[in-house]
């Protein structure tokens, strides 16, 4: 009896220890939750680290961002609708970067799901993406943030402690860049601060 | 450590990894809810006909939009990239031709072209293929006699579907490249680049 209590324990731990890492989320990330841990890797390139306020090396949670708001598109190069939407994503980061009361408050990601690094840097050649797009090429990420479809944007609010806040969870692309960062802002409640 | 804890843990590990295999393929949105998503499937179900070195068995099948194209036309001209994929609708294939209609010029680079072949009728292939935006590269139907063409090659599997193979042909018509990939999983695209590379060396 004592062996087969000791070989459940020990099978329940590994499950339980796995499955908060390995097995996928049940759901996509709700509004009004935070986001699942998520490390990426600091970028390579000098200009995407200082886009996000990043340190040189190793590894960052997406909150640690050096913005109040980080959009985080979900996409995949072997998507026809994201590679029909990026030069709206591209647009987007434009209307961002050229407006000086938005640049350092509202940073855009990729997360290429299942894609190789190999896959991202092809997909950013072809649609001259110039935010950072990063390598998801064994769905792990995409796991955790519940299997979803792409394209797919999630927006989350960073706090002046650290802490932070999804506002935005939802299918689809960018479409209509002005739209969209307008909904962005005012979702966030970055408009109200009159940065527009 | 004894031997039934052992098996214990090896029994969990097991399982975790069970629980872990997911598909997460055929996610773009446009294809919407018309994806149907079989289980994980015997990784590969065929014996190969053909091997590096062999010249390319030739062939003749109806493209999706229109004429028929045959092997041949390509002897002397062109580096030629076949990709099998098992069928139409299903998550894995709806996940990869898309990401080849986007290189083009990795293709064009290495002066290579891609024949993209399923056992799917014509006009089956033609609604799925639509769902990709415009292709630049041929969809042919191996649809009759029934995968036949698959079968020659030696990717035909036992239920009627092809493995999802990668075949790279030089100019002179020699196979120079076999990847009879797990079908439960996309080749990543380096791996045709870096063959196709080769060739030019």
């Amino acid at each position: 009896m004592k062996k087969i209590l000791i070989h459940f324990i020990v099978l329940a731990v590994c499950v339980f220890v796995f499955s908060s890492t390995v097995m996928a989320a049940k759901s996509p990330p709700l509004k009004g939750a935070i986001l699942p841990e998520i490390n990426l890797a600091v970028p390579v390139k000098d200009s995407d680290r200082s886009y996000l306020g990043l340190p040189a090396s190793g590894f960052f949670k997406i909150p640690q961002i050096k913005a109040r708001v980080v959009l985080i598109e979900i996409f995949s190069m072997y998507c026809p609708h994201c590679q029909g939407d990026a030069h709206n994503a591209n647009k987007l980061y434009n209307m961002i970067e050229d407006n000086p009361k938005l640049k350092d408050k509202v940073k855009l990601i990729g997360i290429g799901a299942g894609n190789s690094s190999y896959e991202v840097e092809v997909f950013m050649k072809t649609y001259d993406i110039p935010f950072p797009l990063f390598a998801d090429m064994d769905f792990s990420i995409h796991k955790v943030l519940g299997e979803v479809r792409t394209p797919y944007f999630i927006g989350i609010k960073i706090n002046n402690d650290g802490t932070h806040r999804i506002f935005y969870s939802k299918l689809g692309g960018v479409n209509n860049p002005d739209q969209f960062l307008d909904l962005m802002l005012r979702l966030s409640g970055v408009k109200q601060g009159g940065v527009k | 450590m004894k031997k039934s804890n052992c098996l214990s843990i090896l029994l969990g590990i097991v399982l975790i990894f069970l629980l872990g295999i997911t598909s997460s393929y055929g996610l773009s949105d446009a294809f919407k809810d018309n994806i149907y998503h079989p289980e994980n499937l015997k990784p590969t179900d065929s014996v190969l006909k053909v091997k590096i070195g062999d010249r390319a068995p030739d062939f003749t099948l109806p493209a999706v939009f229109g004429g028929k194209i045959s092997l041949s036309r390509y002897l002397g001209k062109k580096n030629v990239v076949i990709s099998f994929v098992p069928a139409a609708w299903t998550p894995v294939c709806s996940d990869q031709w898309p990401g080849y209609n986007i290189v083009k010029g990795i293709f064009d680079k290495n002066d290579a072209i891609l024949l993209g072949i399923t056992v799917d009728n014509i006009p089956t292939l033609f609604a799925w293929t639509n769902q990709m935006g415009k292709l630049w590269f041929s969809v042919l139907s191996d649809f009759w006699p029934h995968g036949r063409v698959a079968d020659r090659y030696g990717v035909l599997r036992s239920n009627g579907v092809t493995e999802r193979a990668l075949f790279v042909i030089d100019k002179k018509g020699i196979i120079r490249y076999i990847d009879v990939h797990d079908i439960n999983k996309r080749p990543r695209l380096e791996s045709i680049v870096r063959e196709l590379e080769k060739l030019n060396k």
